[in-house]
């Protein structure tokens, strides 16, 4: 049995290093390329810009434009050099997935720009945590952190929200389009329960949990026979079902109105007020207005920390194992005895269970719930964030997350910008092109996301990143 | 005839139709325990229809599916729900195109094999996630199993790669061993052999016969491969359109003259006329 071995378990996987092949870049042959764009555009112009009909009476002029085809013209010739100049260069070929991913899978390597560094996490973790401090540095004082604090409360929203949605769309393989429902039943949980009943957040956040995965599985249970597009399509009408729920139940729910004055979130018990036996009274600490802020930093940061925790350890119990196997091919799971209802409807309730989690905290950060903030432009942030992160790659949902809630915030803060462009010029209105730009970019450079490598869950010897032209999207 | 005497499994008028097509008409044949069991026919015969009815892929129009468990009581296949038939009657398959979850790793692979038992062992999930219980111990033993398996498949040394990686030869292994990793009594394969290439199909026969003779484990296989079929099976099943036309010992059904129709694409009527010219 061990003789002939050696020829039929060596298939060396190539490192991309030797795969990508030193192009020069050749002068003349872009030229000629450009040239040749050139002489299209000029082609296609004659027709459209190269006359204009004027109107002078009953005559009709034809008015030449030679100078605006030269303009174009050149401007095409230009644009089509450059690009021919960047396809040549060293970054744009790292950035490039090798041909050989989409083709032969021997070779197909994660590259340079696929790999998570060694740092990354705990890079990133430092920040996390240090975050409020940072910002109360740079910015010299609580007042002026305020914005920097509550965008970050919001960023890790969206990273814990990605993280929950992860399980089931990156993990299992399920296209949800209707999370938001699990986010707004445990906002309303947490603003019902606490209103009606006065009891505590503490009380409230496993309680809503606890709803929202029971949600989950009612809601699975009818939806997962389908597959594909036709799950996509129902899981987003049960999201709107939901929604209108809240809108017409007014009897329970106050209906579009919503739900106000939430009690908000206490110290474990200690409220964040100035007088006596609040948080600050019972430290002995100056009361400040963004106590409460960084506290709601630090419990959102908890809470996604926990999904993150749970959700690496279930990667490596049978269960998150099966998902992934349910993700790659539901037909051999199905051999191998594993029960494909039940596992994706573990899948929808645990990632329920935590969407409800974070609109608990919602809720207490806001004090106030209404309908409208659980539209399906929440749901598609938050699957846009998954998507764009790297199914299944929980650093690269967290990325994710930064960039499309951070990013826009960005625009905000470039005013300089209209000393450039002219006072009229806001950052803000380019919003979605600059987001579309985004898209189209990553469907050229990175269409599995922007961390696409999935890390095995065991390993014998030695855990090798599995390269994303193996790992399957799932249907289902 | 051992086959009758100790069945493990037992087919009786089974009968598949898809709209007008009748895939599988009124077959019926036993596997005897511990012997491998040969289904031949020509392609489209309906032998991988037959198989999908035993694992529950397909119900079947008519008829009954028995496995027979070592301790005589009986499991009707047919009426068990799909995922049950590997872990309640243990049976366990592998597909004519390989199904392997291939973004995942070797070892990956067989440790999904082991679900349900590992499942139990973490309580399901709620213990394991908690890191209570023997879930941990649980764990290194299905480890070991699989890299019994993974050293039985000559793939130790790839545990770690995805099995999207493989050769297809070794694909084929795997798929085997990720079903024997379910401890079956009843192992079925879909053209094991197909594509590979002389000296890998022999290495398959060494494995399949080292399987029946170290496990507990009957083997029922779909080959196209003669020279396969002839050395390592105890009693082959030949099927054409979808019904029985011999059954026997490899010797007998070498020699049957309607087998060899049937290969050779002859009219009914001139099926005696082969049998005399082939001297049988
Ligand atoms: N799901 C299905 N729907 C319709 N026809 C099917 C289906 N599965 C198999 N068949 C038909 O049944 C016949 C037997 O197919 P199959 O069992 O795959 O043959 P083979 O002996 O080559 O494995 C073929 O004519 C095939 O077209
Ligand atoms: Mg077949």
């Amino acid at each position: 049995m061990t003789a002939p071995s050696t020829t039929t378990t060596t298939a060396p996987a190539t490192t991309s290093a030797d795969t990508v092949v030193p192009v020069r870049f050749d002068f003349a042959a872009a030229l000629k390329d450009s040239l040749k764009s050139a002489a299209i555009a000029f082609g296609l112009s004659i027709p459209i810009l190269a006359f204009k009909t004027d109107q002078s009476g009953g005559d009709i002029f034809l008015t030449p434009r030679w100078g605006l085809v030269a303009i174009f013209v050149s401007i095409i010739f230009g644009v089509r050099l450059l690009q021919h100049a960047f396809m040549a260069t060293k970054a744009y070929r790292l950035a490039t997935p090798d041909p050989h991913q989409a083709t032969e899978a021997v070779h197909a390597e994660p590259n340079a720009f696929q790999k998570v560094s060694r740092f990354g996490i705990p890079f990133f973790l430092g920040i996390a945590i240090g975050f409020p401090f940072l910002i109360y540095l740079i910015q010299g004082g609580m007042n002026e952190s305020r914005y920097w604090v509550d965008l970050g409360i919001l960023i890790l929203t969206y990273v814990m929200l990605g993280w929950g949605l992860n399980i089931v769309v990156g993990l299992a393989g399920l296209l949800d389009l209707g999370y938001v429902a699990f986010y707004a039943v445990g906002a309303y949980s947490y603003a019902l329960l606490s209103t009606t009943f006065g009891l505590s957040f503490w009380i409230c956040l496993p309680v809503a949990g606890i709803l929202a995965a029971f949600w989950g599985i009612i809601l699975g249970f009818p939806v997962l026979r389908l597959r594909g597009d036709y799950l996509a399509i129902v899981t987003l009408a049960f999201g709107e079902i939901v929604r209108l729920v809240l809108i017409n139940w007014v009897d329970l729910t106050n209906g579009g109105a919503g739900i106000s004055s939430i009690p908000r979130a206490t110290f474990f018990g200690l409220p964040f007020t100035a007088g006596e036996g609040g948080f600050a009274d019972f430290f002995g600490i100056e009361y400040h207005g963004m106590q409460r802020m960084i506290f709601l930093y630090y419990l959102i940061l908890a809470l996604a920390l926990l999904t993150n925790f749970v959700t690496m350890r279930l990667r490596k119990l049978p269960v998150g194992r099966a998902w992934e196997a349910l993700r790659e091919d539901e037909i051999a799971c199905r051999s191998l005895g594993i029960n494909t209802t039940n596992t994706k409807l573990t899948a929808f309730a645990i990632g329920a269970m935590f969407g409800g989690f974070a609109g608990s905290f919602f809720a207490v950060r806001q004090g106030f719930v209404s309908p409208e903030s659980f539209n399906f432009l929440e749901s598609a942030i938050i699957l846009a964030i998954v998507v764009l992160g790297g199914m299944g790659s929980q650093i690269g949902v967290a990325i994710g997350a930064v960039v499309l809630v951070g990013g826009p915030e960005v625009l905000r803060n470039l005013g300089f910008l209209t000393a450039i462009f002219g006072a009229g010029f806001d950052p803000n209105e380019y919003r979605l092109l600059l987001f579309g730009a985004g898209m189209v970019a990553m469907m050229v450079w990175r269409p599995r996301g922007l961390i696409s490598e999935r890390q095995p869950s065991v390993f014998l010897k030695e855990r090798k990143a599995i390269s994303s032209a193996h790992v399957k999207e799932g249907h289902g | 005839m051992r086959w009758l005497q100790d069945p493990i499994l037992d087919v009786q008028h089974l009968t598949m139709r898809f709209g007008g097509l009748v895939a599988i008409n009124d077959l019926s044949f036993q596997a005897g325990r511990g012997d491998i069991t040969a289904l031949i026919g020509p392609n489209g015969a309906g032998k991988t229809t037959v198989f999908n009815c035993i694992t529950g892929f397909y119900k079947p129009t008519e008829g009954m599916i028995a496995l027979r468990k070592p301790d005589g009581s009986h499991m009707l296949l047919e009426r068990l729900p799909g995922f049950s038939i590997n872990w309640k009657a243990k049976v366990a398959r592998t597909f004519q195109n390989i199904r392997l979850f291939s973004g995942m790793t070797v070892l990956e692979n067989l440790l999904v094999a082991q679900h349900n038992s590992l499942m139990i062992a973490s309580g399901f999930t709620f213990l394991g996630v908690l890191g209570i219980g023997g879930y941990r111990k649980a764990e290194s033993d299905a480890i070991e199993r699989a890299k019994y398996w993974l050293d039985k498949i000559r793939l130790t040394d790839r545990a770690d790669d995805p099995a999207g990686d493989l050769p297809y030869g070794a694909q084929r292994r795997l798929e085997i061993a990720r079903a024997m990793c379910t401890d079956p009594l009843l192992l079925c394969l879909d053209e094991p052999a197909a594509g590979l290439n002389p000296r890998e199909s022999h290495e398959l026969n060494a494995l399949l016969l080292s399987i029946r003779k170290d496990h507990a484990t009957s083997i029922l296989l779909i080959e196209h491969d003669m020279s396969v079929v002839m050395e390592i099976s105890d009693h082959v099943v030949v099927l054409d359109y979808g019904t029985k036309i011999s059954d026997g010992s490899p010797s007998e059904i070498r020699s049957d003259p309607r087998v060899i129709a049937a290969y050779l694409g002859v009219a009914d009527e001139e099926v005696e006329q082969v049998a005399s010219e082939i001297g049988a």
